[in-house]
């Protein structure tokens, strides 16, 4: 083999960087933010078995865009993780801040070393607090750096857009049913503010929780059939739509 | 070890395994029990604390599981409150009798491990599988068992595919039996089953169903002195848990309280319990 071309250390970064951007940018969006009672991820996902979202652990929830089976790797990685720890220690010693310092670790090496290609993802890590004041949102974007994101996170297709049209509407105090709403118009809007929204319905979208109301430790529900329509056609600002009790088979878990 | 709880190693990254077991072991098998150093030798039984008595009985509609709360050393009481009834999953329950401090590991590592594959795999295992699952982890204690640390759990559960409660029972060995309508483990479980034998009728409600169990714990504690039986000065009652078509609830202290004060109340008259016809 001949000697390889010499490349700057910026514009090998920066290769990097545009071909992971690229990557991600194809996908379709996720929404993740802050409700009244919880975290609520909203995710544009016509597949009933290949998830965007899904649960880590009791308090830990996990939502990605960009490469399927390289964020299905870091899922799995995320779960094993949580569990070994939780079993290790206890349970309360799994934290959303060690998930999203150890797969920031690992993406940034992935994203620095000259072998590997970068990872195609972008991922956010959401913790329920004992207190909403102590909710997190951890957004990884694929070179490893981490962003603590306040109220909500916007990722992939045309995450711009979205995120403008998530923060015109968004207020702390939102019901499930206004944020599950919000995230949807913002989807749908992935066009920007001139163009005509697109219609989303309940097939073509991917919607679960983190439910401080919960009374069972693990606290993450999907919300799916009945429910999900029910939440997309309430009135607008109804605060307090109650929940429906019944879970809609054993994957609600 | 350390190391490999705050990164994520290529090992974590490798498709695979849905089992936390199967990936534990490979990662760090410190951390299982199977793994740790087993003295040869004579039986070192006497070291631990052994839990009692189980029982478990089905009716229309679901299936119930209590245990006694009384942990025994020999002939001490190592202690009086401690709890042998877990919900496994959302619709399973085990109960352990034998060694205690193995049988609440390995109700934790199970626990885990239904977790695990559910996370994983995004949909729950089937009833039987996860009574597969525990005859496995049996298994692997049998090093252990053969100390005379056994562990004999009594599985059970609300069956989603046959909308029916069901029951399993194990050998020290990992042999897993389907056990029809009702059953019981431990050490007053010879009690308990002869009393459930005259108790027990296909028809019974879930309320009658958990006083049926009281009753059978009741006897059990009556002829077997490592079985406790209702401490009433202290008003520490069974546990008795229920899987249904619901899921797993745990009857609440009162509603215990209620079904054991009409039992030995009823037992003030009748020491030896209800007279079943003899024809």
């Amino acid at each position: 083999m001949s000697m390889p071309f010499y490349v700057a250390p910026e514009q090998q970064m920066k290769d990097r960087a545009d071909f992971a951007r690229k990557g991600i940018a194809r996908g379709r969006s996720v929404v993740v933010l802050r409700y009244a009672d919880g975290i609520v991820f909203v995710a544009e996902n016509r597949s009933q078995a290949l998830h965007k979202v899904s649960e880590i652990y009791d308090r830990i929830g996990f939502a990605a865009v960009g490469r399927y089976n390289e964020f299905e790797n870091l899922r799995t990685a995320g779960i094993r993780y949580a569990d070994l720890r939780g079993y290790s220690y206890d349970r309360t010693d799994v934290t959303g801040r060690g998930l999203a310092n150890a797969y920031a670790q690992l993406l940034g090496t992935i994203f620095s070393s000259g072998g590997e290609k970068p990872y195609e993802v972008e991922i956010v890590v959401a913790e329920l607090g004992a207190t909403p004041e102590l909710d997190q949102i951890y957004r990884l974007t694929y070179d490893g750096s981490v962003a603590d994101e306040d109220a909500y996170a916007v990722m992939g297709g045309s995450a711009e857009a979205i995120t403008e049209a998530v923060r015109r509407g968004y207020r702390r105090d939102l019901d499930l049913a206004a944020a599950v709403q919000l995230a949807v118009r913002a989807l749908s809007s992935d066009g920007g503010p001139n163009a005509t929204p697109r219609e989303l319905g309940a097939g073509a979208l991917e919607v679960a929780i983190l439910d401080r109301t919960r009374p069972l430790p693990r606290k993450f529900r999907r919300v799916k059939g009945a429910w999900l329509t029910e939440l997309l056609t309430a009135a607008p600002e109804s605060v307090g739509i109650a929940e429906p009790e019944a879970e809609p088979g054993p994957d609600g878990g | 070890m350390t190391e490999r709880l705050t990164a994520l190693p290529p090992a974590f990254l490798q498709a695979g395994t849905s089992s936390f077991t199967d990936f534990a072991a490979a990662v760090a098998p410190n951390v299982l029990p199977g793994a740790r150093a087993e003295s040869p030798g004579a039986s070192v039984a006497d070291l631990a604390p052994h839990g009692t008595t189980i029982v478990a009985a089905t009716f229309p509609g679901g299936v119930v599981v209590a245990g006694d709360r009384r942990a025994t050393m020999g002939n001490m009481i190592a202690q009086r409150d401690i709890e042998k009834v877990y919900p496994a999953d959302e619709y399973s329950i085990i109960g352990i009798a034998g060694s205690a401090g193995l049988a609440v590991e390995m109700v934790r590592l199970f626990q885990l491990e239904l977790e695990h594959y559910e996370k994983i795999e995004g949909a729950p295992l089937s009833l039987v599988g996860k009574a597969n699952r525990l005859a496995t982890m049996i298994r692997q204690n049998l090093g252990m068992a053969l100390q005379g640390f056994v562990v004999v759990p009594l599985f059970a559960g609300w069956d989603l595919a046959r909308q029916e409660g069901r029951i399993f029972s194990y050998d020290a060995t990992g042999g897993r039996y389907e056990e029809q309508a009702f059953f019981s483990v431990g050490s007053g479980s010879v009690f308990a089953r002869g009393s459930l034998k005259k108790l027990y009728r296909p028809d019974l409600t879930a309320t009658e169903a958990a006083t049926a169990v009281i009753q059978a714990l009741y006897d059990a504690s009556d002829d077997d002195s490592a079985t406790g039986g209702p401490d009433l000065t202290r008003r520490i009652f069974p546990i008795v848990m229920t899987a249904t078509a619901d899921g797993v609830t745990r009857s609440s202290d009162e509603a215990v309280a209620a079904i054991v004060d009409r039992v030995v109340a009823a037992r003030m008259r009748r020491p030896d319990g209800p007279g079943a016809p003899l024809l």
